[in-house]
């Protein structure tokens, strides 16, 4: 690890304040990720502003959604009793993750905010486009099961690992950011970028700007929503494939509302927005399920490791919400 | 040589001197192999309280004045030369002391190698950073000594090198066509060969001659290695984790050309080992960079550390063909294969052991190849070859009988032999058969249904499945133990044994108590010291056995000695060793317990506080007149996601047959974490070494999927208890039987489930979709 300053922050403004006067400059909330990576010397700042000082309150706002403070712990959001009626998916999404020790320190910004766990990012001896723009992919010859089957490029076929944030994909949720000259709103799935050919910009955030807050808007039909997460072991692995899925199926059998997003498949929260296109209006069957899942995969493209999981992601897309219809919560 | 080669040899030298006219078959059994007094009783660690308050110092906690933190730096490249080596910014950085490399490193022997030389602990015998060419990926190429870790780290950081790369060995089919027999397999034939197999396996009425394939595994001990060393003059001190204490200590003064008697090694607690704690790079570069420094060294490897700097189990491709007759009984039995080895190393991965011994056949053709890989050395690892050996064997046992519409359970029953099968020997205690029986009726599986796919539960897929376990007995040659008896009537029993966390601290000094007829609680088991009694390593599941026959040898010593010391005023006078027993702290007649005197009355008779004892163990003679291996059954009951192919693993019985049980506590703990290690074989664990660069891509605990908590159900664990009528105290170790067996089971019980048939472990979602 390099030597690094340290300074903590008591707000949002200072946080930015601090940030802009340090030339190379990281956020601090639990990590869980960042600091891994800075043992790694794979993010080497110069100096860490800590924002686990900042809010991390969860607020039920007047219209039914729930604002999250970027500091609120993931514990803390997946306990949360109006997080756990109002959008069930949110908290069994981060209660899939890691580990209670970990999910005690992460935050809701930094989970956001952390970097794939492709194994030649995390290796500096092999090639990585993500870490050295233009060095070269050695994951696409390499070990893949981990990678992505969706939106990849050339330059990059690496996940996004977060469980946290597929249900805020499925959610609609909105980013709040604070930078130099003031706040601004992104929505949740226009926030992580698709590899292209700069796969090292990985978000629309600028660097110098904090997320502060995280804002659920009201979806009464996730009440009824689920996250389930498909993996090697039982526990502390990260997805091959996830599902978030919201369903309100109307009186006449046939799919209402309907969100989902898919985790472990491509290099941002996966908004699975083709199948909810299909699923709209259309009978809340297996065989809809079926149609709506291949409809999203159609563009999918397996590499040697990875190409399994184009049929379990369809398959899995179609067992959550056959789950939903018959009332299983997960 | 190998060490069970040398203890064969050392067993041929000196049986007829020690045992003038008798064969060894003719020794009598022990006469405590039915005590009860104390073995037997499930005694709680004697070291757990201090362990889990964190009071038990391990390697990379021993404080010393001056102490230095080192770090390492690793190789980029699996072979090739160091073309660029720039010290000079990690040599400038805050708190550096030393920057060690090929360059400024002492000139220094390789060590000796574990199993080729018998005085090596050294899992590789390649030379420590003494040259620019590089032999693995992951090999230590630089050394930072510095105040803090950090700083040395840091430091370890900024040091630029850049390779010249050679080609590399790094691909195992490629290599394959190249495989060839060692010369022996730890001291046993390569090749078995009786009859001919081939033409019987093709010829017989059932058939099955499948490959088998099992990946390379990583050790993932919950304590990474460490080492913190301290030279005094000419004389060293290493503070180590270690499963080896005084081959160690020959080892490290073999390397730096000094006698055995100036090093000390000192491992009171080791936080696993599993066969990869032996002496590996890190143990040699603190050593001298300490000398280097003129300070105490401390080196404790990273995770990833122990990854690149210390092997693992080796990768395997394994053929099995049964042929089998319409009663049931094998005409031919053909267990080959090949694995991964370097040219550096001697641990050929023993996968065709179990075959030599578990089943009758009219033929058999038992032999194994191996390849030589530019890799780290890879090693022993909890069961190395039986583990994986018996994946291949009792998978394919149980597709034989699927094809011949058996019960797997009733197949074994009708392949067992009456004597070793290979060796003709007679099997010292073998019970298998009853081990399936208790097992079987455990675990209800009468109530079975053999039809694959047959039960389910909503989307999950029920599976039941079986497979033998078995493990060689062995004890190690030329373990010595000291019992120093005081007058106070407490008995310090001493030898450098080690405690790995199965138990030894806590059983030897129950087994010790019930040979000098003590209480448990006024016997100390002193261990994990190379200047006690020489220790034999702990490996092969030998240590409980090697121990035993040691302070057995120094006991008898002892009663000779009371019994002179006791004289003519005891009520002992005149009784020969043979006609006495220890009891209830002192020495009786055999035959009139009522002649009795306690060692207090002796020792204070005499005005002496304290006699002392000392004996090495006889030769293990035993191994040669009998066929001695534990044998155990392994029951799994597990779920396959239909939609997923997700396996969770939901029951398991293990039932075994293993000699005596010394602790019924430990030992269930012992088995159980066997059994929970052969389910990462089966199910999750896999070292990702990419053959394009000889990198280890999975370095971590997150990566490298050893089962979680919740991957592991309860796991109930039966044994026999029936005593080895040829083993000290009836014992056989029980540290390596666990694990063996448990790859069979879950892959015979995901057949069970799916009616898919996984060949190659690990058996993750993607094979069952």
């Amino acid at each position: 690890m390099n030597p690094f300053d340290y300074a903590r922050a008591a707000d949002p403004a200072e946080a930015v304040r601090l940030a802009g006067a340090r030339p190379n400059t990281k956020f601090l909330g639990g990590g869980t990720n960042l600091v891994d990576l800075m043992r790694e010397t794979i993010e080497t700042p110069d100096s860490l502003v800590d924002v686990t000082g900042l809010s991390r309150r969860i607020e039920v706002l007047a219209d039914g959604g729930i604002l999250i403070g970027a500091a609120a712990r993931n514990t803390a959001v997946a306990a949360d009793p109006a997080v756990r009626k109002r959008f069930p998916m949110l908290a069994r999404a981060i209660l899939a993750g890691a580990s209670a020790q970990i999910r005690n320190m992460a935050t809701v910004g930094g989970n956001i905010m952390q970097r794939t766990r492709c194994c030649y990012f995390y290796d500096d001896a092999a090639r990585c486009n993500k870490r050295v723009p233009g060095a070269g992919c050695d994951a696409v010859g390499g070990f893949n099961r981990m990678h992505a089957i969706l939106g990849a490029s050339p330059a990059c076929v690496a996940t996004h690992p977060s469980d946290l944030c597929v249900a805020l994909a499925a959610l609609d949720a909105v980013v709040h950011v604070e930078g130099p000259t003031g706040g601004r709103t992104l929505r949740f799935i226009d926030f992580h970028r698709l590899p292209g050919d700069r796969p090292d910009i990985e978000t629309a955030l600028a660097a110098d700007e904090l997320i502060t807050a995280v804002e659920l808007p009201p979806l009464s039909a996730a009440a009824r929503s689920t996250y389930r997460k498909v993996r090697d072991r039982s526990s502390y692995a990260f997805a091959l494939v996830s599902v978030a899925a919201a369903l309100d199926v109307a009186a006449d059998g046939t799919v209402g509302t309907v969100r989902l997003a898919l985790g472990g498949v491509a290099h941002k929260p996966w908004r699975a927005a083709k199948a909810e296109a299909a699923l709209h209006g259309a009978p809340a069957t297996e065989a809809s399920f079926r149609a709506a899942a291949e409809a999203e995969l159609m563009d999918a493209v397996g590499l040697p490791g990875n190409a399994f999981k184009i049929e379990l992601a369809k398959r899995t897309i179609v067992a959550t919400l056959a789950g939903l219809v018959r009332g299983e919560r997960s | 040589m190998s060490l069970i080669r040398d203890a064969i040899d050392a067993v041929r030298r000196l049986v007829p001197e020690a045992l003038p006219g008798a064969l060894p078959s003719e020794a009598p059994p022990d006469p405590l192999i039915d005590a009860r007094r104390v073995i037997g009783t499930p005694l709680s660690r004697v070291d757990g309280p201090l362990k889990v308050a964190g009071k038990a110092r391990f390697a990379a906690e021993v404080p010393l004045d001056g102490l230095v933190y080192a770090a390492l730096r690793y190789s980029a490249v699996a072979r090739g030369r160091i073309a660029v080596l720039d010290t000079a910014a990690a040599e400038a950085a805050p708190g550096v002391l030393l920057v060690m490399t090929h360059r400024n490193a002492p000139r220094l022997s390789p060590p000796p190698l574990m199993m080729a030389d018998p005085r090596g602990a050294a899992a590789s015998s390649l030379p420590v950073m003494q040259d620019a060419t590089i032999r693995w990926n992951g090999e230590p190429v630089a050394l930072v000594v510095a105040a803090t870790q950090e700083q040395a780290e840091h430091a370890a950081s900024l040091i630029r090198i850049d390779y010249e790369a050679e080609a590399a060995a790094l691909s195992f089919d490629a290599a394959k066509p190249h495989a060839a027999p060692p010369g022996d397999i730890l001291g046993e034939p390569t090749t078995i060969k009786v009859g001919d197999a081939e033409a019987a396996v093709a010829g017989a009425a059932f058939r099955v001659d499948r490959i088998y394939r099992t990946p390379r595994h990583n050790h993932c001990a919950i304590e990474p290695h460490a080492v913190t060393v301290a030279w005094e003059g000419d004389s060293l001190t290493i503070h180590d984790a270690t499963q080896m204490v005084h081959l160690t200590r020959s080892t490290m003064a073999a390397v730096f050309g000094i006698a055995e008697e100036q090093v000390r090694v000192l491992s009171p607690f080791v936080g696993g080992g599993f066969g990869n704690k032996a002496v590996w790079n890190h143990h040699v570069l603190a050593a001298a960079a300490a000398r280097m420094v003129n300070r105490p060294v401390r080196l404790a490897l990273s995770r990833e550390g122990v990854f690149r700097a210390t092997g693992g189990r080796t990768l395997t491709e394994q053929r099995v063909a049964l042929g089998a007759k319409a009663d049931g009984t094998l005409a031919g039995l053909i267990h080959s294969g090949v694995t991964g080895i370097t040219s550096h190393n001697q641990c050929p991965e023993q996968f065709s052991f179990p075959a030599r011994h578990l089943y009758a056949a009219d033929s058999f053709l038992i032999t194994q190849s191996a390849v030589e890989l530019d890799m780290v050395a890879n090693t022993f690892m909890r069961a190395p070859g039986e583990s994986i050996g018996t994946f291949a064997l009792e998978s394919a046992i149980d597709e034989l009988a699927e094809t011949m519409g058996l019960d797997p359970v009733e197949l074994r029953r009708r392949l067992e032999p009456e004597r070793d099968p290979t060796s003709g020997l007679a099997f010292s205690s073998r019970h298998l058969v009853e081990a399936y029986r208790r097992g079987a009726e455990r675990f209800g599986w009468d109530r079975r249904n053999p039809t694959p796919r047959a039960r389910r539960d909503g989307d999950w897929l029920i599976g039941q499945g079986v497979a033998t376990a078995t493990y060689p007995y062995y004890r190690m040659p030329g373990g010595e133990a000291r019992i120093r008896l005081r007058a106070d009537g407490h008995a310090v029993v001493q030898m450098a044994a080690h405690e790995m966390g199965m138990g030894t601290a806590t059983v030897q000094a129950q087994q010790a108590a019930e040979r000098l007829g003590l209480p448990v609680e006024r016997v100390t088991f002193e261990y994990g010291d190379s200047a006690l009694p020489r220790g034999t390593l702990a490996g092969g599941s030998s240590q409980s056995a090697s121990i035993a026959a040691a302070v057995a040898a120094a006991q008898a010593v002892l009663v000779e000695q009371l019994l002179r010391l006791a004289g003519n005023d005891s009520p002992l006078a005149g009784l020969k060793p043979a006609e006495v027993e220890a009891r209830d702290g002192g020495l009786c007649y055999r035959d009139d317990p009522r002649r009795c005197e306690s060692y207090a009355s002796i020792l204070r008779r005499a005005g002496q506080d304290e006699l002392v004892a000392e004996a090495a163990a006889p030769p293990p003679a035993e191994t040669q007149a009998y066929s001695m291996h534990s044998y155990g059954a392994q029951f799994c009951e597990l779920r396959v996601n239909a939609v997923t192919g997700e396996t969770r693993v939901t029951r398991w019985v293990g039932s075994f047959n293993t000699g005596r049980i010394l602790n019924p506590k430990t030992a269930a703990s012992q088995f159980r974490g066997g059994i929970i290690m052969g389910l990462g074989l089966a199910l999750t664990e896999e070292t990702l070494f990419d053959e394009r660069t000889g990198r280890i891509m999975n370095p971590s605990l997150a990566d490298y999927h050893v089962p979680v908590h919740l991957d592991v159900p309860e796991i109930d664990v039966i044994w026999n208890d029936i005593p080895d009528p040829h083993s000290p105290l009836g014992l056989h170790g029980i540290g390596e039987i666990g694990i063996t067996g448990v790859g069979a089971a879950v892959a015979n019980a995901v057949h069970n489930a799916t009616g898919i048939r996984v060949r190659e472990l690990p058996i993750t979602l993607d094979k069952l979709l």
